[in-house]
This record gives C-alpha cells, sequence and structure tokens, in this order.
C-alpha cells in the first residue's frame, strides 16, 4: 500500500493527471450513472458504449481517456486514500491491473458471465479480461518487397543483421517507460522466448526508435518515415489497414502475444452495479459482437485476403498473457528498473 | 385380549439401537470432524508454508550485489509458484543489512524476531485480511556488501483455507459412507439377533390354551436364559395346574365316602325310634364328622403348601427350629394321646433354605403319622451331613409293604382309618418342593421316616 503511495506522490508534483479526454454517452437526467477510466480512446469503445446504452436508457455513462500510467497512479492514490474516482476501470496495461488487485483495491463480481470465463481470463472475481488483441508487426506496403516482409521476429533479425540495412533506423516500437502497454508487451516477449534479446540487440545496433502511442507509430509508419513497427496493438493496426492501403499487418508466426483488456471495480465504486453489468454486457455475444466490428476482438484467420496475416498454423503461435499474479513481478521496482536499463541500452533516449 | 393389553409396548429395541448407533456417529463424526479440521488445517499450511518458502528462497537466490548495491532481479518462477495458490494476494519484501527496503511493499510486517537465522513463519495481515508470511535470510560477505538480506514473501489464506475445507469435508464423507454402513450392518444384526425372539413368540401363540410343557427351541445365549426362565415359570404354572386339579380330584375322592356315610347315618337316625340306637348312630355320626374334619385339614394343609410352595420366597433357616416348631404345633396330640416324643437335636446350626410353615406342616404330618399309628417310644431329630434331615422314629413296623410302596400316589393309605397316606404326601411334595426327598427305613427295631434336604452351603 504504502509502496503505492509512493508511487502515487511521486508523480503528483510534476503533473496531476489529467485525463487525456472525456465523453458522456446516455441522457444527463438518467437514473443510473457510472464513470468508466479506460486507456481504450474513446473512438474504439465509445459505439460499443452506444450500443449498450440503446437497451439501457435510464444510465448515463461517463467515459475518461487516460494514458496506462497515469491511469495506474491515479487508481493506486485513489485506493490508498479509500475512494473509487470510477466505477469501471478497462486498461490494456494489465500489470497495472493485477497490482491494483493484488494490493485489495478491487470489488468482486460474479455473474454467469463472468464464471463462463476461461482461467486465464479472469483472477479472484475481481479482474476479468474482456477483450482479444493480438500484438502484431505493421508494415509499409510501398517500402517493403512482398519477399522482405517480416513473418517472424528471425525474419525482423534477419533484415536488420547487415550493416548498412536499409532498415537502420526506420523501425519502431513503443516505449516502455511511457507506455504500460509498451512495457507490458516487451515484459511478456522477455518471458516468451530468448529472441527477445537478439532482437534489443539488434533494435540497439540498427538504431530502431522506440516512441509513444499507437496511433503515432502506425501514421509514420503509413507515411513512410518507419518501414517496420513491432509490437503494435492489433486493434488499431487493424482498424488503419482497413482505411489505409499502404499499410501491411503481420501476426508473427513465431509467436503472437495475445492480450485481453482488462476491467475492474474498484472497491468503493459507488455505481458498482452499473459497473457489472457493462462488464456482463462486454462478454455477452451482443458485446462480443460490437467489440468485433470495432476491432476489439480480434480473431486471427488463416485464410487469404484476411486482414492480419499469419503465417502457420493459429492455434500455435497464440500466446495468452493470462492475468494472474505472475504479472506483478512486472511492477518490481527493481525489476522494472533492470529492464529499462537494458532497454535505454537498446534505445537511448532521444529529446 | 384384555392380557395382551396390558403389556405396555415401550421404545422397540431397533429403535435404541438405532439411536445408540445414531449418537455414536454423531459423537464421533463431531470429534473426527474437529480432528479432521485440525489435521486440515495443519496439512494446508505446512504445504503452503512450503510454497512461501519455496517462493521466498527463488526470489533469494536472484539477488545479485553489483557495485555495493543489492538488486533483486524478481524471478517470475517465484511468482509461479505463489501462483499455486490461485485467489490468493501476494506480497513481498526484500530488506537489506540497514533494514532498508530494497524492493517490495514496506508495509509489509518484518518477522517477530531479529535475528531469525534461515527461514521464519508467522502470521500477519495484509490490508484488512489474515495473511501468513515467511522471512527467508541470505547472508552476503562481498568486500562491497556483507549482511543478512532479508527476502519476506507472504500471501493471504483463500487456498489454505479451502485446502483445510477439502480435507475435513473429505473425512466427513467417509464417515458418512462409514457411518451409513454400519447403521445397515447394525440393522440387519438386529433384526437377525430379534428373530429367536419372535420364533418364540410365535411358538408360544401356536400352543393349545392346555399346552403347559416346556418350549424346546434353540436360542442365543442371551435369549436361552430368558427361554430357560419362561420354561422354569410354566413348569411351576403345570405343578401348580397339575396340583390344583389333584386336589380338586383329592377333596372329592376322599370326601364322597365319609360325607355319603354320615347322610346315611344321619338318614338312619333320624327314622330311628329307639333313644339307645340312635344315640348310637349319632355318636358315630359325631365320630364320621370329626375325622371328616381332619381329613379337611389336610387337604387344606396340603393346598396351602402346594401354592406356598410356588409362591413364598425361600429363606435361611435352622432346621432345628423347624423340629421345635413342629413339636410344639403337636403339643395338645401329645397332651391327648399321653404319650412323650423324644427330641435328638444336632448341636450346631443345621442351615437349609426353605419356607419355616411348609416345612413345619411337613413334620407335623410326619409326627403324627407316628404318633396315630407307631408305637412308643417317639423319637423326633434333626441331623447334620451332606444332606440334613427331620426325622421321626418310632417302635412300630411301619406301614405295611405295600402301603410303603405306593407311598407316591395320593391316594396311599386313603382309609377307613384317616388318611396317613395324604400326610405322607404332603411331607414329599414339601420335600420335593425343596429340592430333597422322603426316605422311610426300618432297620428291624425302629422304623423311621426322614425328610432329606439339601444342606444349605456356606
Amino acid at each position: 500500500m504504502r509502496r503505492l503511495a509512493a508511487l502515487a506522490l511521486a508523480s503528483l508534483p510534476l503533473s496531476a493527471p489529467a485525463a487525456e479526454l472525456t465523453a458522456s454517452f446516455g441522457p444527463e437526467d438518467a437514473a443510473r450513472q457510472a464513470t468508466v477510466r479506460s486507456t481504450t480512446d474513446i473512438a474504439a469503445l465509445g459505439p460499443v458504449i452506444e450500443a449498450y446504452l440503446d437497451t439501457r436508457p435510464n444510465t448515463r455513462i461517463l467515459y475518461e481517456q487516460w494514458g496506462s500510467n497515469d491511469l495506474y497512479t491515479l487508481s493506486a492514490a485513489d485506493c490508498v486514500a479509500g475512494q473509487a474516482g470510477a466505477d469501471l476501470i478497462i486498461s490494456s496495461a494489465l500489470h497495472h491491473l493485477v497490482d491494483l488487485v493484488n494490493q485489495g483495491c478491487a470489488e468482486s463480481y460474479a455473474s454467469n458471465a463472468t464464471r463462463a470465463l476461461p482461467a486465464q481470463l479472469v483472477w479472484r472475481n475481481q479482474l476479468w479480461g474482456v477483450t482479444r488483441e493480438p500484438a502484431v508487426m505493421v508494415y509499409n506496403r510501398e517500402l517493403l518487397a512482398p519477399e522482405d516482409i517480416p513473418r517472424s521476429r528471425f525474419d525482423l533479425l534477419d533484415l536488420l543483421r547487415p550493416s548498412g540495412s536499409r532498415f537502420a533506423g526506420r523501425v519502431a516500437t513503443y516505449d516502455i517507460e511511457d507506455s504500460g502497454l509498451g512495457f507490458l508487451l516487451a515484459f511478456s516477449d522477455s518471458l516468451e522466448a530468448t529472441t527477445f534479446g537478439g532482437l534489443m540487440e539488434a533494435f540497439g545496433r540498427s538504431g530502431a526508435v522506440a516512441t509513444c502511442c499507437s496511433a503515432e507509430i502506425i501514421d509514420a509508419v503509413t507515411a513512410g518515415r518507419f518501414m517496420v513497427a513491432y509490437n503494435v496493438l492489433g486493434s488499431y493496426a487493424l482498424q488503419r489497414a482497413r482505411e489505409e492501403e499502404r499499410l501491411g499487418v503481420v501476426a508473427p508466426k513465431d509467436y503472437t502475444l495475445v492480450l485481453a483488456r482488462a476491467a475492474m471495480i474498484p472497491h468503493g465504486a459507488g455505481s458498482a452495479s452499473v459497473a457489472g453489468d457493462l462488464i456482463d454486457y462486454l462478454l455477452s455475444p451482443a458485446g462480443r459482437d460490437e467489440l468485433e466490428a470495432q476491432d476489439l476482438i480480434v480473431r486471427l484467420g488463416e485464410e487469404d485476403g484476411a486482414p492480419i496475416e499469419v503465417s502457420g498454423a493459429v492455434e500455435t503461435i497464440e500466446r495468452r498473457i493470462p492475468l494472474d499474479p505472475t504479472l506483478l513481478v512486472a511492477t518490481d521496482d527493481d525489476k522494472r528498473e533492470i529492464f529499462v536499463h537494458r532497454w535505454r541500452d537498446a534505445f537511448p533516449q532521444v529529446e | 385380549m384384555a392380557e395382551t393389553r396390558q403389556v405396555k409396548a415401550t421404545l422397540s429395541l431397533k429403535s435404541r439401537v438405532a439411536i445408540a448407533v445414531t449418537s455414536v456417529l454423531v459423537l464421533g463424526g463431531v470429534v473426527v470432524l474437529i480432528a479432521a479440521l485440525a489435521y486440515g488445517r495443519q496439512a494446508a499450511r505446512e504445504a503452503y508454508d512450503r510454497l512461501l518458502l519455496g517462493a521466498a528462497a527463488d526470489i533469494a537466490g536472484t539477488i545479485l550485489v553489483h557495485d555495493g548495491v543489492a538488486v533483486v532481479d524478481m524471478p517470475v518462477s517465484a511468482f509461479e509458484l505463489l501462483s499455486l495458490a490461485p485467489d490468493d494476494r501476494i506480497r513481498y519484501r526484500v530488506v537489506g543489512p540497514d533494514g532498508k527496503t530494497l524492493t517490495g511493499d514496506e508495509a509489509v510486517p518484518l518477522p517477530p524476531e531479529k535475528d531469525g537465522e534461515g527461514s521464519t513463519f508467522y502470521d500477519g495481515t495484509f490490508g484488512t485480511e489474515p495473511a501468513r508470511y515467511v522471512a527467508f535470510t541470505r547472508r552476503f560477505a562481498e568486500r562491497s556488501f556483507s549482511g543478512p538480506v532479508k527476502v519476506i514473501v507472504g500471501h493471504t489464506l483463500l487456498a489454505r483455507r479451502e485446502l483445510a475445507r477439502d480435507i475435513a469435508q473429505n473425512a466427513l464423507l467417509v464417515l458418512g459412507i462409514a457411518g451409513a454402513a454400519m447403521a445397515v450392518f447394525a440393522w440387519l444384526v438386529v433384526s437377525r439377533a430379534l428373530r429367536p425372539l419372535q420364533r418364540i413368540g410365535a411358538a408360544l401363540a401356536a400352543r393349545e390354551p392346555t399346552d403347559l410343557t416346556p418350549l424346546s427351541l434353540s436360542a442365543p445365549q442371551e435369549v436361552a436364559g430368558m427361554l430357560a426362565s419362561l420354561n422354569g415359570f410354566m413348569t411351576r404354572l403345570q405343578r401348580q395346574s397339575v396340583a390344583t386339579g389333584n386336589l380338586i380330584g383329592d377333596a372329592a375322592h376322599q370326601l364322597r365316602t365319609p360325607v355319603a356315610a354320615i347322610r346315611a347315618q344321619a338318614q338312619l337316625a333320624a327314622s330311628e325310634t329307639d333313644p339307645v340306637k340312635r344315640n348310637r348312630i349319632v355318636n358315630r355320626v359325631q365320630e364320621r364328622a370329626a375325622g371328616l374334619g381332619h381329613l379337611l385339614d389336610q387337604l387344606l394343609s396340603r393346598a396351602m403348601i402346594i401354592h406356598r410352595a410356588d409362591s413364598e420366597p425361600a429363606a435361611q433357616l435352622d432346621l432345628r427350629d423347624v423340629a421345635v416348631e413342629t413339636l410344639e404345633a403337636c403339643d395338645d396330640l401329645l397332651v391327648q394321646a399321653g404319650l412323650e416324643v423324644e427330641l435328638q437335636l444336632a448341636d450346631r446350626v443345621v442351615p437349609v433354605r426353605g419356607d419355616a410353615l411348609s416345612l413345619t406342616e411337613a413334620g407335623k404330618n410326619l409326627l403324627i403319622n407316628a404318633l396315630r399309628h407307631g408305637r412308643a417310644p417317639i423319637r423326633l431329630g434333626v441331623s447334620d451331613g451332606p444332606t440334613v434331615r427331620l426325622w421321626v422314629s418310632d417302635g412300630g413296623g411301619g406301614p405295611p409293604a405295600g402301603s410303603a410302596a405306593t407311598l407316591s400316589t395320593r391316594f396311599a393309605g386313603a382309609g377307613r382309618s384317616g388318611g396317613s397316606g395324604i400326610g405322607l404326601a404332603i411331607a414329599r411334595e414339601v420335600a420335593e418342593g425343596h429340592g430333597g426327598r422322603i426316605r422311610m427305613n426300618h432297620d428291624g427295631a425302629r422304623f423311621t421316616v426322614a425328610l432329606e434336604l439339601p444342606r444349605m452351603s456356606g
């Protein structure tokens, strides 16, 4: 608890965390009202919430979009203060939510829908995985010949290996310090295979760029500033790829991390029942359809013309990031320091 | 019908056994439940303590000293181990030699003893929940870094409780099954054990009303005792019934002749005009009536003895007292006959178990027989020995040979002279009622008749 408090205090004086964007759905005079804080873009989750409210005319949802680290800091501070600023928290930085649940900051909720979830997607009846998003590589179709398209991490390593490779400086990935999701994906990579060490080394040698935010990275790939982006969340990539011919999306065939955005109800939430109802909706067939329509549920398909290119059997390449206490390691101070240190060796801070 | 209604049926044996078995099972169940809970808690504690220790040792193994600073490269394997308690919240803290927290949650409680070597388990809390912690100490002796580093790992108790509950539940399940099996077996055994009783009941119900012969059925030891008692009871009933029948028969047989004789004499007297003859007849009627009175006395005394034999509880007696009592009862007869009776008693107590009144009556009948039919000198005595004897002897030759031989029949000696046979029969019945017998002996000079009874031991 004190660690959370320290964390909260440490970041407060720098900049009081604020929501990136807010929006409200439903009538203003609704009898039931709930606040959702999420790292998901309003553009992505907004239509799902509207669909949810279609059948619930008396409910209003306030939606706040947050950066994952700010959301973690704020929620931890709320928990220490014994108050709940939101009724539902949805974050892609699963390790943050696992830590919050571990600290006892979550409210329990169980329904038929949550009970039907596989064990990997639920923890303690306090944390539920609601989406299904693979971590993919995106590339610029105009800049890469078909034979150059990296199908796996080994392919990417091979592209970066030659000195004077044309990929040098034109491969991007999330900055793990800026993005909780980036840290989680990199950390999961480090647990999954030794490839990650080689990849980091190759990134460092070739001057790869670590930067922030899905949208920026994908824009840069589209514009041709980067040729390949590694570990981009499939949901964003897919949405853009549908509109943008130049953008190609590949699920690495050595393994593809599959992440389920997690939802939790903060302890003491005033509208926990609305939050529970919303979770049930997100897990219901109707909710799944809406999420799929927003590319928040992505199924890798092997057939030709699938938006995400997959080579190899889907079952053998998918690696779910499970919602369990092992993610606590990702929030350990020393561990994070060691990991970031190694990361910084590869990606010197560029200002 | 009226009799059966008087038998009040209390709780059935099956119900009693059921209650007993149930209470044993419930009591046993409580004991086993407590034991199982305690055992389950102990087993769960040991299992999950090992888990904690494994995780702590795992973490301790990853502590690296780099430039004089200890850094923990937190291993995922430790958390995978802790995830074996899937729903428990986890807490850890690594404390350096200077007491500063290297990594982890600073709010994690330290072990109670400061210098715990190796590992220490202790209870604490995690937020509002109870939790269990282990502190594992690793000592460093580097040039730049030395001293103990404590790795503290703890978690909440959900998995422990569930395991303990599982163990207890399984134990109870086994107990329940065993209990049900025991109950079924008990039911079968009791049903089987009670079958002899039903057989006896059926055998009794199927009997003719007059059939009082003993039941000959095989039965378990416990029931055999009851069956023996029942047979004994029926034997007594049979004896009483036969005795009563005999008494009525005897009375009818013995009274018919004298009464008819008296009636004939009385008719004779009524029609007799001669006063002298009539006086003679009246005298005869008087004599007969007196004889009839005596006969009646004997019949009634016999009836009484038969009754007492089965109804009076036997007491411990001194047979010499019986002899003295007998003599006193015949006092007026002695005076009437002008005879002396010589009393020969043993020096010490002659113990016997029996009914004083019946024995006295038997002795009286023997003495009266001697007075009536024997010759002086008459002696009454008690002698001790393996069997004790109350005897009467006289100088006569005893009853005629034929009469002595037929002593066992109840009409023996019944004759005009007035029933020495009944007296003997009474004595015999008393003797047999006391487990003894009548023994008659003539040694040439004297005739002795003795009531032989078993001596009371102790």
